[in-house]
Formats: C-alpha cells, structure tokens, sequence
C-alpha cells in the first residue's frame, strides 16, 4: 500500500515539478535563473517577461493566427467528416465500404510520407503563407481519423430511425440536419477536442508552409524563438505558457470531454 | 430500401479535399521516388530505382536514422506500455484522489511538441537542468550528464522525453479497458484461490490484450511520428544521433533539396510502419482470448 502510494507520488511529482518550474521561471529574469535556476528569486518575482514578450514579438498576430486556423480546420473537419460519414452509414454496401478504406488508410500514412508532394503541389497553387492553405491541409490530414471516429458512432444508430423520416418525405439533407447530427453531438464534441489539440499544437505544416511573419502561428513562432532567444528560458517560458494558455484552461474546465476525446482519437485501427 | 442518389453528394467536399491534399501527394511520392527531382527545375530525369538502392547500399545516414528510430521506438513503446500499466492497475477505481491524479498523469498530452521540448531541454541543461542538479543533491553527481549533448545517450533522452508527454494518454487507454472486465471474473477467482500473479496472468491480461494492442500500436506510430518533438529538441543531432526517418525526410528535402531521394525515403518509410502495424497486430490479436 506505502508502495503503491509513493509511486503515485513519483509519478505525479514528475508531472507537476517540471511545470512548476516553468511557471517559476517565467516570473524571474536571466540573471536570477543562471544565479538559482530553481528556487525562488531573493529580489522577488517580475512579470517584465510578460511584458517584453508582447514589446518584442508580434503575438497576438501569432495567437490570432492560432485561433483563426484552428477554428476553421476544426469546424470544417467536422462538418465533412460528419457528411462523409452519414454517406458511408446510410451506403452500407461495397461501396460505402470502400469510401470507408479510402479515407481511413490516411490514419496509417505518417504526414511526413506526403509532405515533400504536397509542399511543392503547394507552391504550385500558391496556397504557401496562405492560413486558407494550412486550413485546407489541416481539413484533409484529420478527416481520417474524424471520419473513422464518426462512422463508428453513427453505425450505431438505429436504421430505422433513418428510413422512418425518409417515408416522411424527408430528403437526406434534412435527415442529416435535424436527426443524425443531434444524435452525433456526443461523438462531436470528442472528436472537436481532439481535433483542437491536434491543430493548436501542429508544427510540421506551419514549418512547411508559413515563411512570413504575419501568418505564423504559435508553435512556430515558439520554435523560432529558440534561435533568436538561444537558452533564455524565461523568455521562451513565458511563450510556451501563452501558447499553452487556451489549452490549459478548458482543460480546466472541459476535463472529463478531453480525455473522453484524446481517448477516441487513439483507438483508431 | 432504396436510398435516393443525393447521399452522394455528402461526400463531395471531403472527398475533393481529401483526393488533392492527401491522396495525390501520398502517391505521387511514389512518381518523384524514381527521379532525381530537386524540387523547383521545371524538368527532371528518370533514374529508375537508383534512389532506392543509394538509400541502402550508398547512404549510411539513412541506415543511422532507421537504427536510431527503431532505438526510440523500442524504449518508447517498452516504458510508455509498462509505466501506463502499472498506473492504470493502481488508479483503477473511481475515487476522488484517483480522478485527480488520472486528470494530472495525462496533463502534458494537451501541450504541444514544442512546448514540451522547451521544458526538456531546460531539464536537461547541462549546467542549469533540474537533472542534474537533482543528482548531485541527492549526492548521486557522478550520474551528471550532458542528456542531450552526448551523441550515445541523445536518442534515449528523447525517448524519456517521449514517454513523459504521452504516458498518461495510453494510461487512460488501459483504465478504460480494465474497467469493462466483468468483476465477477474477479470473484470466482478469488473463491478459486488464485494469487493476484495468476488472476493478472489468467483474467485482466487476456482481457487487457485488445486495449494492449491498440496501446502498442499507437505508440509505435506515434514514436515514428514525432517530428515535432525530436525537430524542437536536438535538430537531429549531435552527429545525426538523434536523426529518425521524419526529419531526415525534411532535411534531405528542404536542405539538401534532393527531392526524388527524399520521396524514396518517404516510401520506404511508408512500407517500415506497414510492416510494423501488420506484425503488432498479428502478435498481439493472436492470443486474444474472450469468456
């Protein structure tokens, strides 16, 4: 039992210290970091990072760019996923079934197999230093995994639910709008939280495709900030902790929804 | 009953996108892998399979880079599988601690790469990490290193990295699956006299197995998926030590600009994660067992 207690302890020692740490040291200067790099500051605590961080750099561009990127490829993943998998439900043969492979096997094929392609089909459209471009490739890396979630829920259902609103005279639009979403909202509402994670936190497409200051987005703003910041940790904490802020708080809040979600992006295959 | 043509018409946006922005890339890598395209000149050469067999035969980074990520993703998917385990078997029962602490283990899942490899490498310092310091304060300062600096030690340094940032996610993985064992399953062995080795061995393990495949499985894509985190860490380096097929794809692409040896390498790394899905799931579906 003292066992089993202490490695709960360990364990979530090692969780909390670390971000302890980052907090810590986002409120302290470089100088009092290299003199105690772990304790607390003898001249006090100092939000001057916080300050400077937004003087030196453009974040709120970089925190807008965030948002608007993801709440746009968020929104529409869900709103294809959601019709491509109500098709695939209410298909239910061959080739229901194979629209099914098609959009999963994307699941199995790692982003970087398809990034040299798809960075020059890119030029090619002139979507680079574009957010509608990171949308559009956002849109189409996640549609796998929402599509897979959500056939899943969907399969579900009850048919008759379906065929008895069809002899209603109901088109499949409608179908789709006043039953089979309402119906979904549980497995929605995971996929979205998923999908936000997954798309606040990317690094790879901005790396790819974003040169211009105006349209970076946080992650790779943060990267960057590591060339010109080298190992001043305060600085690059005090970034990591506003990028990291949105997230954190409807973790907060929305606890139970995100683990539910993470959780069914996971069991995929 | 027969279902009017306008249930195609849902699939028109997603498929549209889905067919330019994956499936066209996705296979033509496999065009680009035969040329010797750079990337940008209007015209190239055909070289047949020479990217292929320069890969193998005429590239010892390439070999260093596949040894490197199966080094990552064998200390990944070992400590990430067994750390989960062990938790998710002591955090089973809803509690109000084990809610808390569940909610804590998988907090880092939430950050991004980048963010996580900030907090890393500050860990890690050599000279102002907490590791370090947390050695020599516990009188243990001969273990000091420099985790990230050191070409033999980089790649698992990373992988610990690794196994912090996503535990807690393949741990909830494991509770949900331990929960849904029928508890009378427990009872009998109980009554049955079965120590608590035989009832893990004999009722949650074979029970456990398709939540274990699935944590298997997406910690090994996801160990060779983690670009972002080795990319924000170490580069790739020191010496390409902790260079995986991920960013050496990006390097030899948008560095060297070798774009038809880059696809190539795309290919055959498409080809190692099938090869791996297909023998996890095979091993691990086979002794699946159900009551």
């Amino acid at each position: 039992m003292i066992f089993r207690k202490s490695a709960l302890a360990v364990y979530a020692l090692l969780i909390l210290i670390p971000l302890l740490v980052v907090v810590l040291t986002s409120v302290k200067t470089l100088q009092q970091t290299f003199a105690n790099p772990l304790g607390i500051p003898e001249g006090g605590l100092q939000f001057s990072n916080y300050v400077n961080i937004f003087q030196e750099q453009t974040m709120a561009g970089y925190f807008m760019n965030s948002a608007v990127v993801t709440l746009f490829s968020v929104s529409l993943t869900l709103l294809f996923a959601s019709m491509v998998a109500y098709g695939i439900t209410r298909l239910n043969n061959w080739i229901g079934n194979l629209l099914f492979l098609l959009f999963t096997i994307g699941m199995m094929v790692p982003a970087q197999v398809s990034m040299v392609p798809l960075y020059s089909l890119m030029l090619d459209l002139n979507l680079t230093n574009s957010l509608v471009g990171l949308i559009l490739v956002n849109i189409s890396s996640t549609l796998p995994i929402a599509v897979f979630i959500l056939t899943g829920f969907m399969k579900t259902l009850p048919k008759e639910l379906f065929e008895a609103s069809t002899m209603d005279g109901a088109g499949n639009w409608k179908v789709f709008t006043t039953i089979v979403i309402p119906l979904s909202l549980p497995s929605l509402s995971a996929t979205a939280i998923f999908l936000f994670v997954m798309h606040w936190n990317d690094l790879l497409y901005p790396l790819l495709f974003i040169t211009d200051n105006a349209y970076k987005t946080l992650p790779l703003a943060l990267l960057e900030f590591q060339g010109q910041y080298a190992t001043n940790y305060p600085m690059l904490f005090t970034g990591v902790i506003i990028a990291s802020a949105p997230m954190v708080v409807a973790y907060v809040f929305l606890q139970r929804f995100f683990v539910a979600g993470i959780t069914a992006g996971a069991v995929k295959g | 009953m027969k279902i009017s043509k306008s249930i195609y018409m849902f699939f028109i946006p997603g498929f549209i996108l889905y067919s330019i922005f994956f499936l066209y890339p996705t296979v033509s890598a496999l065009f680009y892998s035969l040329t010797d395209w750079d990337g940008f000149s209007p015209s190239f050469q055909f070289v047949g399979l020479d990217n292929y067999s320069r890969a193998f035969t005429g590239d010892s980074i390439f070999l260093k880079t596949i040894g490197n990520n199966l080094k990552f993703m064998l200390v990944v998917v070992i400590f990430q599988t067994l750390v989960a385990l062990a938790f998710a078997l002591i955090v089973l029962k809803n509690t109000k601690t084990t809610i808390f602490l569940r909610a804590l283990y998988f907090f880092p899942t939430i950050l991004s790469s980048v963010s996580v490899a900030f907090i890393w490498s500050f860990i890690y310092d050599p000279s102002l990490g907490i590791l370090n310091q947390l050695l020599e304060l516990i009188g243990l300062g001969f273990l000091t290193q420099n985790w990230l600096g050191d070409a033999n030690l980089a790649i698992y340094s990373l992988a610990i990295t690794q196994v912090w940032f996503h535990a807690g996610q393949m741990l909830i993985i494991f509770v949900a699956g331990l929960q849904a064992i029928p508890q009378d399953l427990y009872e009998v062995a109980k009554i049955e006299g079965a120590s608590k080795w035989q009832t893990f061995t004999k009722v949650t393990w074979p029970l456990l197995a398709p939540s274990a495949t699935i944590v298997v499985a997406y910690t090994t894509i996801q160990s060779f998926k983690a670009f972002d985190l080795v990319f924000a860490m170490t580069r790739g380096g020191p010496n390409n030590s902790t260079e995986i097929i991920a960013t050496y794809i990006y390097k030899v692409a948008f560095r060297s600009f070798q774009f038809g040896y880059a696809s190539a390498i795309s290919v055959i790394f498409m080809v190692i994660i099938a090869i791996i899905t297909y023998l996890q799931f095979k091993a691990l579906r086979s002794d699946r067992i159900s009551y």
